[in-house]
């Protein structure tokens, strides 16, 4: 397949950054999309370029580091796909590509397709968390949680916290990722004592960290590589709502 | 967004239900319009509870502008930089327009005071009946008029297909199931209370009124 990239590129977090055109020849539909930019890479390393950063690890689909908007789609064209599981194939030769970052002001660009998630992190450590005691792990069925919770919130849990979500958000808000992880921990025994103070605090880190707010606009659910489902942000309502009623 | 929203959705049907009294006859529906001053009678003095509600009714769109404009900041910082390649090829129509149809609605309830309330912008005015100013208003040669209300109507249905859904959700709706159901209670609710509004103005086009 011969094809033409366009990606953003972006020397550092100050820089200004443009969209730069590539022709990338002779890729095989097999390879994944990470794999082309790898081989693009190559020749621009040959040339004496500077190489295009971009984030990636596992390449299964689990770790939720690879992000990247590909022709104005988070992850690309395939639904409930990562960018490192979507293959050559999805695309036509001679299609020219466009490649960007996460668009948000709280993922701030640290080099071409990087961006800085850390504002994930703060969600999490206002809240994305249970305490319990520490020392020898309990048995796995010493708290029995109904079958019915326990598969909703694995559900939930799926969210790997890549931030597609935020990135395909016209009001560029994090609700999705917020509500994925207030459903995953509440709807568990283990959630129940920190659940009111969890959904105020993570929603306020959430504000603190320069996300925008929900409008049920519902595009966050559609590039979900996991497919988590636009109700939770229903039960983050209703936890928040009853958490600020019980102040 | 939600809680002033559901007021004035609850104001629209009413108010559309009340426009629906032209086809019992213009007299009636004259005298609907009088009746509507003397609600609360002899609780409230004439005229008051109009007032009263005129006033909550604002207070409900100025939160209503407020929360939304609140929104649309918020939206802008968190995006300084824009996607050079943005397909719309994600969300709603409905949910798409939200913003700018909701600048058409708040710019047509300035001309509809102005036209059948006060009737300064009405073709009869002055002192006359409302059911005269209705049938001035959407005769054939006014056809303009006309067009213009069914534009705003169009987008007060657009607003209310995902405004109703998006409340119900703020509320706490949480299953995937009551989000089908409460989907298609928007898109009914949104088809009904157009419907509702349209068939004043084409009926006194078509001549079947007045």
């Amino acid at each position: 397949m011969d094809i033409k990239v366009r990606v953003w590129r972006q020397s550092g977090p100050s820089a200004g950054g443009k969209m730069v055109t590539y022709d990338v020849k002779g890729i095989s539909p097999d390879a994944s999309f990470l794999e082309m930019i790898d081989v693009l890479n190559e020749t621009l390393i040959l040339n004496g370029d500077d190489p295009i950063a971009f984030d990636h690890d596992c390449r299964e689909g689990i770790c939720g580091a690879c992000s990247m908007v590909i022709n104005g789609v988070a992850h690309g064209p395939e639904k409930a796909t990562t960018t490192c599981q979507l293959h050559m194939r999805k695309f036509s030769d001679g299609d020219v590509i466009d490649v960007e970052p996460w668009r948000a002001a709280a993922f701030p660009v640290i080099k071409d397709l990087v961006v800085d998630r850390s504002a994930f992190d703060k969600i999490i450590q206002a809240g994305g968390y249970i305490t319990v005691p520490t020392g020898t792990a309990p048995d796995a069925h010493a708290t029995p949680v109904p079958k019915k919770d326990a598969d909703a919130a694995f559900e939930a849990a799926t969210c790997i916290g890549c931030g597609a979500c935020v990135a395909a958000c016209p009001n560029g808000s994090s609700m999705l990722f917020t509500a994925a992880k207030i459903t995953h921990l509440g709807l568990m025994p283990q959630g129940q004592p920190e659940r009111d103070s969890r959904v105020i605090d993570m929603l306020q880190a959430q504000d603190d960290a320069g996300f925008g707010g929900c409008t049920n606009a519902g595009e966050c659910t559609t590039v979900c590589p996991k497919g988590i489902p636009l109700s939770l942000i229903g039960r983050l309502n209703s936890d928040y709502r009853k958490a600020i009623t019980k102040r | 967004m939600a809680a002033s929203g559901t007021l004035l959705v609850l104001f629209l049907f009413a108010h559309a239900a009340g426009n629906l009294k032209i086809f019992v006859g213009e007299a009636d529906f004259d005298h609907y319009a009088h009746w509507l001053r003397e609600i609360g009678v002899p609780l409230l003095p004439s005229g008051w509870f109009l007032w009263i509600q005129r006033f909550g009714m604002l207070l409900a769109i100025g939160l209503h502008i407020w929360a939304a404009t609140v929104l649309t900041i918020r939206a802008k910082k968190a995006r300084p930089v824009k996607y050079s390649h943005r397909p719309k090829i994600q969300g709603s129509y409905a949910a798409r327009t939200m913003r700018w149809g909701g600048v058409i609605i708040a710019l047509f309830v300035i001309y509809h005071i102005l036209d059948l309330t006060t009737g300064h912008l009405n073709p009869v005015g002055g002192d006359t009946e409302p059911s005269a100013r209705v049938i001035a208003d959407f005769a054939p040669s006014h056809w303009y008029v006309t067009l213009f209300y069914v534009v705003a109507v169009v987008a007060v249905g657009f607003h209310l297909r995902h405004g109703i859904w998006s409340a119900v959700r703020t509320m706490g709706q949480q299953t995937s199931k009551g989000e089908r159901r409460a989907k298609a209670i928007a898109l009914a609710l949104s088809v009904i209370l157009v419907a509702m509004y349209l068939s004043v103005p084409f009926a006194v086009t078509l001549g079947l009124v007045g």
